[in-house]
């Protein structure tokens, strides 16, 4: 909201914006900053608060529901952030949104014609970017929210050991016997975490806002310019693990296809999983080693988003990593259902 | 106990993973080379430096190159009263809230230079310091190039060597595969002071780029010390409150 009061979302203006904010507007560069890293933080939490879902089963029944609106709203971080990114008008944010909007070209020329409302990425496009990103999706993203947030409340939170708090009430209060209360417990653990995050936050934002330029690119800071591609087109961070599967692919619209599949198919996870116990403590060998190379697997792909495709190295890698990629989920029906687990607990133990 | 070692396990792997980037990162490096730059010599925040590079850049840069997003104003933020500016770096503009614009029309300079000299306002974010240290360093005469200029750093730059009368004009010489830049007519400014001369030019720069820069470090450690005592606090209160949990 802060930045908006100031901001002008036409193509001649949108840099001068930006350097606007961060000169000229009483310590705008703080909310410029807070924003840029705001951004890449808001993806790490999710992917972290995700791997946890992954580690404890967190998507097993009876939270199907829960994990597929957290997916929902993943999507919707994704469209959020891909937005928001083209609006600084900077080289990357312009060729980064070439890129993205010629994959639904690969797909459906006019799809990708009707996302642009022009047949480049143009002043149409920022505007209705624009538009998107500061009201359209955060709305929708508030809303999921809410509704993650009923969902859980209705099987309540999973924990590390698996148990079901629901199963066991007292017979007189119903209240779970396995359980404590929200507050003060949590509220007061979660400060502990906020304070640490902010630490955290605060180091990115004061002394490092770029962060070595993954979350704030150098070619960022030249002005978009149609006529000059620059030579190594990535996007940021928190999506290079997708582009480096797109980019394993040499036929397009195959690598397109995989790429969404390889978002798309975390929603498949509570009918993948045949193990009999939800959380990775009681899990045998088997679904540990394919976790921890899958993880691997992610991670690298990542970085090799990042690189110059043309390197030796990073084609080949990114074509292992994928395949480990997706041999995590479509092989689990038969590893989880194979593996040796131990019993897991039906109440807390001390 | 064995929370402890689960916890070793996965500081393992992410140390694992950390030396394979580590081992990528540096491989590619190995295998083709790559430009080396020379370290800029700067001191941010030193006053006496970046009002030199001001003057530098008003003297030489700015007749082409605009800083369209700095006004003149800000330099008294690097000790300048706003009489020194306006009698000494204002050469086209009366307000001292003007941005530092330059009468050049972009198709001119298009037509001179095959691409219009770009605006220098965050140029030192785009290529950082050492690029632009270089770069002002490595002019060298190349009679095959319109202006009669090559660069080192920046291959057939369109960009004649301004300073050459400062810098003198400089050759490349020696064998294929092991050639230097010599002096062959020595400037107005010997190798020290001229290593100097750019070294502030670079110095104001990089200040330009981000001005904002010495405040937003000095509130980060006030942010930092708040977030540590916030730590410890909640800490402790959580600590008395969950003592009849477990």
């Amino acid at each position: 909201m802060l930045l908006t009061v100031s901001d002008k979302p036409d193509a001649r203006v949108a840099v001068a914006w930006v350097e606007y904010v961060m000169r000229d507007v009483n310590d705008g560069w703080l909310i410029r900053y807070m924003h840029s890293t705001g951004a890449s933080m808001f993806f790490v939490v999710v992917y972290l608060h995700m791997c946890r879902g992954l580690m404890y089963g967190s998507y097993r029944k009876p939270r199907e529901l829960v994990w597929i609106i957290g997916m929902a709203i993943y999507l919707c971080l994704m469209g959020e952030a891909f937005m928001g990114y083209l609006l600084p008008w900077g080289q990357m944010s312009y060729w980064g949104a070439q890129v993205i909007i010629s994959l639904f070209d690969a797909i459906s020329p006019p799809l990708a014609l009707w996302i642009r409302g022009d047949f480049v990425v143009s002043d149409a496009t920022l505007n209705r970017f624009f538009a998107f990103h500061v009201i359209a999706l955060p709305l929708v993203l508030v809303g999921l929210v809410l509704v993650h947030i009923i969902a859980l409340h209705e099987v309540g939170s999973n924990n590390p050991d698996g148990v079901e708090i629901k199963k066991h009430k007292d017979p007189v209060t119903h209240k779970p016997l396995d359980g404590i209360n929200f507050h003060p417990y949590y509220t007061l653990k979660d400060l502990v975490g906020v304070s640490v995050f902010l630490g955290i936050f605060s180091a990115v934002v004061f002394f490092a806002p770029e962060m070595g330029g993954y979350f704030l690119e150098a070619n960022n800071f030249i002005p978009a310019d149609p006529m000059k591609t620059p030579p190594h087109i990535a996007p940021v961070w928190y999506f290079t693990p997708f582009y480096a599967i797109l980019r394993a692919i040499p036929q397009k619209q195959l690598g397109v296809i995989a790429m969404g599949a390889a978002v798309l198919i975390f929603l498949a996870l509570p009918w993948l999983d045949r193990g009999l116990v939800k959380s990775i403590r009681y899990r045998g060998t088997l679904y540990k080693t394919a976790f921890g190379m899958f993880i691997t697997a992610f991670l690298i792909l990542g970085y090799m988003g990042t690189q110059d495709p043309n390197l030796w190295y990073v084609n080949p890698t990114s074509q292992v990593c994928t395949v480990i990629y997706f041999a995590f989920f479509l092989l689990m029906p038969i590893y989880t259902r194979l593996d040796k687990s131990r019993q897991a607990p039906d109440r807390v133990t001390s | 106990m064995k929370q402890y070692s689960r916890l070793m396990k996965l500081l393992a792997t992410f140390g694992a993973i950390g030396a394979l980037g580590i081992a990528l990162h540096v491989a590619p490096a190995m295998a083709h080379e790559e430009l080396v730059l020379d370290h800029a010599p700067i001191v941010e925040g030193d006053k006496a430096s970046l009002q030199r590079g001001a003057k530098a850049f008003a003297n030489y840069c700015q007749n082409c190159h605009s800083a369209q997003y700095l006004r003149y104003s800000r330099l008294t933020d690097i000790g300048l009263s706003e009489e020194e500016i306006k009698s000494n770096l204002m050469f086209s503009s009366e307000k001292i809230g003007d941005t530092m614009t330059v009468a050049l029309e972009k198709a001119d300079a298009k037509a001179w230079f095959g691409n219009p000299p770009p605006d220098l306002s965050v140029e030192a974010r785009v290529r950082g310091a050492d690029w632009l240290y270089s770069y002002l360093r490595g002019f060298y005469k190349d009679s095959s190039r319109p202006t009669g200029w090559n660069n080192t750093v920046y291959h057939n730059v369109g960009m004649p060597h301004v300073l050459y009368e400062l810098q003198g004009v400089q050759e490349m010489v020696g064998e294929e595969g092991a050639k230097s830049l010599k002096i062959v007519h020595p400037g107005k400014l010997s190798e020290a002071e001229y290593n100097q001369f750019t070294a502030d030019l670079v110095n104001y720069l990089v200040w330009m780029a981000e001005p904002a820069k010495a405040t937003r470090i000095q509130i980060g450690v006030l942010a930092i010390f708040f977030c540590v005592i916030a730590f410890f606090i909640t800490l402790a209160l959580k600590k008395e409150f969950w003592k009849d949990i477990h």
